[in-house]
């Protein structure tokens, strides 16, 4: 057990049995495994046992910290209680982040009311106070917690490293605690989740392009479908990369405000690049084919970018949708069949 | 000034300031500054800048904010259209990845 849990120091007893005591660092192994679950590789595998855990050396009158058991969340709030000595509490949120997991409802009230029951906590502490991340607040309704509970919620910063100053002012976070924001690192942070939309399909399709290459006028060639089909593959991966990688990259930079848009202007950009390159192929058709799939590609996947991003409206992405996604399909379905239709029919 | 504000008049955000009693806690759990309090009242200060979370109504013990809260992710409403239930982004049964 202790050797999965590398970040577990010691033990401590409290009234309710031992609690164990957390690291505030994070070692090689916490690093190896942030890096794991960004790029999703065995992402669902690292959470937390819900229950109590210590910070440094707490005793009744210490303050608690109510958090997600996804590990990040978990990592990240540990972190920011370095010097402090205080308990946390941890939910069983299904392995989902602080926010993701408000959402869908398990980080919620009766979350949070079970957690306070089952783990004795009236009897770790001798306070009514529970501190909760404020982005909880949309699963957890403060005054039903309160209610069922008599423990007063009280909102934290957004961000974990944040908490050293919230407990300095007193338990007020200023302004900008309060306010998510969408930096450029933190945006390159959710690009990998994206890269891996596809699964399958990101080897699967470029196969099947690479082997319909070899196709001229209706005649097959296998040495064709390897000395041009790799351009296919280039062409793909491009229109894809540019949806999830670079439209987000750039997001605040490129101009029009629906997700759509943008990658549909980044997708066409590459797409001109690649044909001066010639990779689009020598004859109108088939480049015209290729500018609606790459563009239709990128615009999918520029959209997609909406579920990682901290300011997008469920209404207003589906506004979006109603007329992009026909457009999306539409392109690169068009584009599929004249590029297929170039490779049977002689131009 | 800001770049990040999506599409302009689409929020389905809604306050009744007369069940308002002053508490403050929209303006606390915000993520985006929506509301202020002006003379011991909310009133909503940018309603473009609302993401329909949903933390304010959840907050609310007056029950004075309406708003249809849920995920803006398209991701989550395809899987909802596919599904044919709300826009959703849980992909738990697949053991997959998720947000």
């Amino acid at each position: 057990m202790m050797k999965n849990r590398p970040y577990i120091i010691d033990n401590v007893k409290t009234e309710v049995g031992e609690v164990p005591v957390v690291a505030t660092k994070w070692n090689r192994r916490d690093r190896l495994d942030t890096l794991k679950v960004r790029w999703s590789i065995g992402r669902m595998k690292y959470r937390i046992i819900p229950g109590i855990y210590a910070v440094g050396a707490p005793d009744k009158s210490s303050r608690v910290f109510v958090s997600a058991n996804f590990k990040l969340s978990f990592d990240h709030l540990r972190k920011g209680l370095a010097g402090q000595d205080a308990w946390i509490l941890v939910l069983d949120t299904k392995g989902i982040n602080v926010w993701c997991a408000a959402g869908k409802g398990t980080f919620s009230t009766k979350e949070v009311v079970r957690r306070i029951r089952i783990h004795h906590l009236a009897q770790v502490v001798d306070h009514k106070k529970i501190i909760l991340p404020q982005l909880s607040a949309t699963g957890v309704a403060a005054h039903e917690v309160k209610k069922m509970t008599g423990f007063s919620v009280i909102y934290g910063p957004i961000k974990a490293g944040d908490i050293k100053a919230f407990l300095e002012a007193g338990l007020k976070a200023t302004e900008s605690m309060r306010l998510v924001t969408f930096p450029t690192v933190e945006r390159l942070k959710l690009i990998p989740v994206d890269i891996f939309y596809a699964k399958y399909y990101m080897l699967a399709v470029p196969a099947i392009f690479l082997l319909l290459s070899g196709f001229t006028f209706g005649k097959y060639s296998i040495d064709l479908a390897f000395s041009s089909g790799w351009k296919t593959t280039i062409n793909l991966l491009t229109g894809y990369f540019a949806g999830c990688i670079i439209t987000p990259a750039l997001l605040p930079w490129i101009p029009f405000r629906r997700f759509s848009w943008k990658g549909l202007t980044i997708g066409w950009l590459a797409a001109i690049l690649l044909a001066f390159w010639g990779m689009l192929g020598t004859n109108m058709p088939e480049i015209i084919s290729w500018f609606l799939m790459i563009g239709g590609l990128s615009s999918f996947m520029a959209m997609n970018f909406t579920g990682s991003s901290t300011f997008t409206s469920l209404s207003g992405v589906q506004k979006e949708m109603k007329t992009a996604l026909p457009l999306q399909i539409s392109m690169v379905s068009l584009g599929l069949a004249g590029w297929i239709i170039t490779k049977f029919i002689v131009i | 000034m800001n770049a990040f504000v999506y599409l302009p008049d689409v929020v389905t955000l809604e306050l009744n300031v007369d069940k308002c009693n002053g508490c403050r806690m929209c303006t606390i759990v915000c993520p985006h500054a929506v509301f202020e309090i002006e003379n011991k009242k909310a009133v909503i200060r940018s309603k473009n800048l609302c993401m329909e979370c949903g933390a304010c109504a959840m907050n609310c013990p007056e029950q004075a904010i309406t708003v249809k809260s849920g995920v803006g992710c398209a991701a989550g409403i395809l899987n909802g259209l596919l599904k044919g239930t709300e826009p959703t982004c849980d992909c738990n049964s697949s053991g997959g990845n998720c947000c």
